[in-house]
């Protein structure tokens, strides 16, 4: 009884003790996100809008606050168009012909066959996701190199008979990139696409063949309009991330030839990094960003990805 | 419609033996009822019907032609999955109206057909609606209307009733019945649950392990199981079995004996069906350990020297009570004696009522 009564007194000063121990524990566990949070996410944006809005160059020496990079990104720079245009020319490329439209094949194809021969071919198309970047690359340069030690050239000369040496990097450096980023980019929708696939009942192929469907009717009508929202999902989030990274163009062509494959990302790049106008770097990274939040808007919008998003409606007996 | 016929088909997957030697006739306009536990084989059998799976060996025929190797869409078999398998972004009438895209009927054919096919079953008025905005039983009805718009020369029902509640599955036994009857198509119910068997099929066939055990009516199944498996697995509550010796015309279970007739020898287990056995003066001496109303009988199960037996009993207030010492009798003609080792059978041997006198254990 006595012990009882006893911790029915504590209990306030518990509860206070406890409330403590909540916060302590909060910045315990969420500390550590939250600096690195604010260090890597939140101070660089700050850090960003603020040269942005100055005249930064060379000597990281600021002079005077001005608006002046922007009245460079809306009017000044002549070239910033076509690098736009070039942007969303690769982007486009790459999505349609290889993120969404190639994944979507590999995930029909590897599920349509035996499993373990499959796993087999997603593996292989996993390769050059999994491998770095710069040894990837590092593959396809020797692949094009244009000399006789070139694979390509190889594969041209002793296969078809190809009399001269083909230079892809100046002959099609837009495709050479499309391709490149195109064989890293399938994998990802392969592998949505095939979970997605995957998760289809298996009862409704059963039915679907049995009411008198072949191979591609059911890819049309069962498969397809099961991937919906795979498909709108990859087409956002790569055409984000497509516009935003560049590490593949800049290690094989340097955006070149001459500006020939420099998307705005890696415009970026070079203006702020190697051309040192650090001010103009960060107002188109700014100008960047807000492209990319519209895109993602408009893909939002465009792609129904709202209504897909609900929740669906359960059955109600 | 169609007549359709299995010979010695088997059917593997791997290693695994799945069907084995299944020979079968299923006359046409007839509808049977695949019956066993899960795992038998029922369901491989109706795939191997609908041209989901082929079989491994032996011969698959509609009428006069082998269909082992016929593709699924090219056998005009309607189908009804278990989880109904609606196709679920399309609405309901693209649903019922899919199986006719592939015969090249039409839209301005098919959709009066569409139509007929959802008054049939009741969904008409569900037409724009989307798998997911029906209840359980209204899928259930598109899945059979897509199922019979293209008049199916088989109608293959896998576990239909299965997902529907106690009401609503009663209906839909009806309805499927009366449906099948109306349109006269050959009909292969599979199903785990007896009574569903029994109260929709004009024959059913009894699997276990892949073989069939029983083909026969309902009442076949019922009054005169081939097997022991086919005794328990008929019945509701399950039949009581006694294993004893039996020798000079008097089964020996534990410590009671128990006269027989039909000359009977060596280990033999001995069916007493609850519904057979009633309380009576002389008998099973026993003590009431249990008693569940179940509204119109009531089930008591009993203490006897041969362990625990149910009884059902009419009448819905419990004339006995838990503890209260009874004796067990039983209809002499209803008893079954089973062969212990082969658990075949044996069509003439009876068990009779022990003689009066016993005193209560």
């Amino acid at each position: 009884m006595g012990a009882i009564s006893e911790r029915f007194e504590a209990m306030p000063h518990r509860l206070a003790s406890s409330k403590a121990r909540q916060r302590v524990n909060m910045i315990v566990f969420l500390g550590p996100a939250i600096l690195l949070t604010l260090a890597f996410f939140v101070l660089p944006v700050i850090v960003d809008v603020v040269i942005s809005f100055t005249d930064m160059g060379r000597s990281l020496r600021i002079n005077e606050f001005t608006f002046k990079q922007y009245e460079k990104v809306f009017v000044g720079d002549r070239r910033l168009a076509s690098v736009i245009t070039l942007t969303f020319v690769y982007a486009f490329l790459t999505l349609a012909i290889f993120n969404v439209t190639f994944g979507l094949i590999l995930a029909l194809l590897t599920t349509a066959i035996p499993k373990v021969s499959g796993g087999f071919f997603r593996g292989v198309w996993l390769l050059p996701r999994m491998s770095p970047s710069v040894l990837y690359i590092l593959l396809w340069v020797w692949v094009i190199r244009p000399s006789d030690s070139g694979l390509l050239n190889q594969v041209l000369k002793q296969i078809f008979g190809v009399k001269e040496v083909v230079d892809l990097l100046t002959t099609a450096p837009l495709a050479l990139i499309v391709v490149s980023n195109g064989f890293i980019g399938a994998s990802m929708g392969m592998i949505i696409f095939t979970s997605a696939i995957r998760g289809i009942p298996e009862h409704l192929f059963h039915a679907a063949r049995v009411d008198g469907a072949g191979s591609l009717s059911i890819v049309r009508h069962i498969t397809l309009p099961a991937l919906r929202w795979p498909i709108s999902f990859i087409t956002i989030y790569q055409t984000l991330s497509l516009l935003v990274s560049f590490e593949y163009i800049l290690l094989l062509t340097k955006g070149g030839p001459f500006f020939d494959t420099t998307v705005l990302a890696l415009y970026i790049y070079r203006r702020a990094f190697q051309s040192g106008q650090y001010a103009y770097g960060a107002a188109l990274a700014l100008f960047l960003i807000i492209l990319g939040v519209v895109v993602a808007m408009l893909g939002w919008k465009f792609l129904d990805m709202k209504t897909l998003l609900q929740k669906p409606r359960i059955e109600v007996n | 419609m169609a007549r359709v016929e299995f010979r010695r088909i088997e059917k593997r997957f791997g290693d695994v033996v799945v069907i084995q030697d299944m020979d079968l006739v299923i006359n046409d306009g007839e509808f049977v009822a695949l019956l066993g536990p899960s795992g038998c084989g029922k369901s491989t059998s109706l795939f191997m019907l609908a041209g989901i799976y082929m079989p491994s060996a032996g011969e698959l025929r509609f009428d006069d032609s082998v269909v082992n190797e016929v593709e699924a869409r090219d056998r005009n078999v309607g189908i009804v999955f278990q989880s109904y398998a609606l196709y679920p972004h399309m609405t309901v009438q693209n649903n019922i109206m899919f199986p006719l895209r592939f015969k090249g009927v039409p839209r301005e054919q098919a959709l009066p057909k569409v139509r007929e096919a959802a008054e049939l079953v009741h969904v008409g008025e569900l037409l724009d609606r989307r798998p997911a905005q029906l209840s359980g039983g209204q899928q259930q009805r598109v899945a059979l209307a897509r199922a019979l718009i293209k008049e199916p020369q088989l109608l293959l029902l896998d576990e239909p009733l299965s997902n529907l509640d106690a009401t609503l599955r009663l209906t839909m036994r009806t309805e499927i019945k009366a449906l099948q009857e109306r349109l006269g198509v050959t009909t292969i119910l599979v199903t785990h649950d007896q009574l569903e068997a029994t109260t929709m099929a004009d024959r059913v066939i009894c699997m276990r392990a892949g073989r069939i055990e029983q083909v026969g009516s309902p009442d076949d199944l019922y009054s005169r199981p081939a097997s022991l498996f086919v005794a328990s697995f008929i019945g509701s509550p399950p039949i009581n079995l006694l294993t004893g010796q039996a020798q000079n015309g008097a089964i020996r279970v534990k410590e009671l004996s128990l006269p027989c007739s039909g000359g009977v020898s060596g280990e033999v287990t001995v069916g007493l069906r609850p519904e057979h056995m009633h309380f009576g003066d002389t008998g099973i001496p026993g003590r009431i350990a249990q008693l569940e109303p179940m509204g119109r009988e009531i089930l008591y199960v009993i203490d006897t020297p041969v362990g625990h037996v149910r009884i059902l009993e009419g009448g819905s207030v419990a004339a006995h009570r838990i503890g209260e010492a009874v004796h067990l009798a039983f209809e002499p003609d209803a008893t079954l004696v089973f062969e212990a080792d082969t658990e075949a059978l044996l069509p003439n041997a009876r068990v009779l009522l022990p003689n009066g006198g016993a005193a209560a254990a």
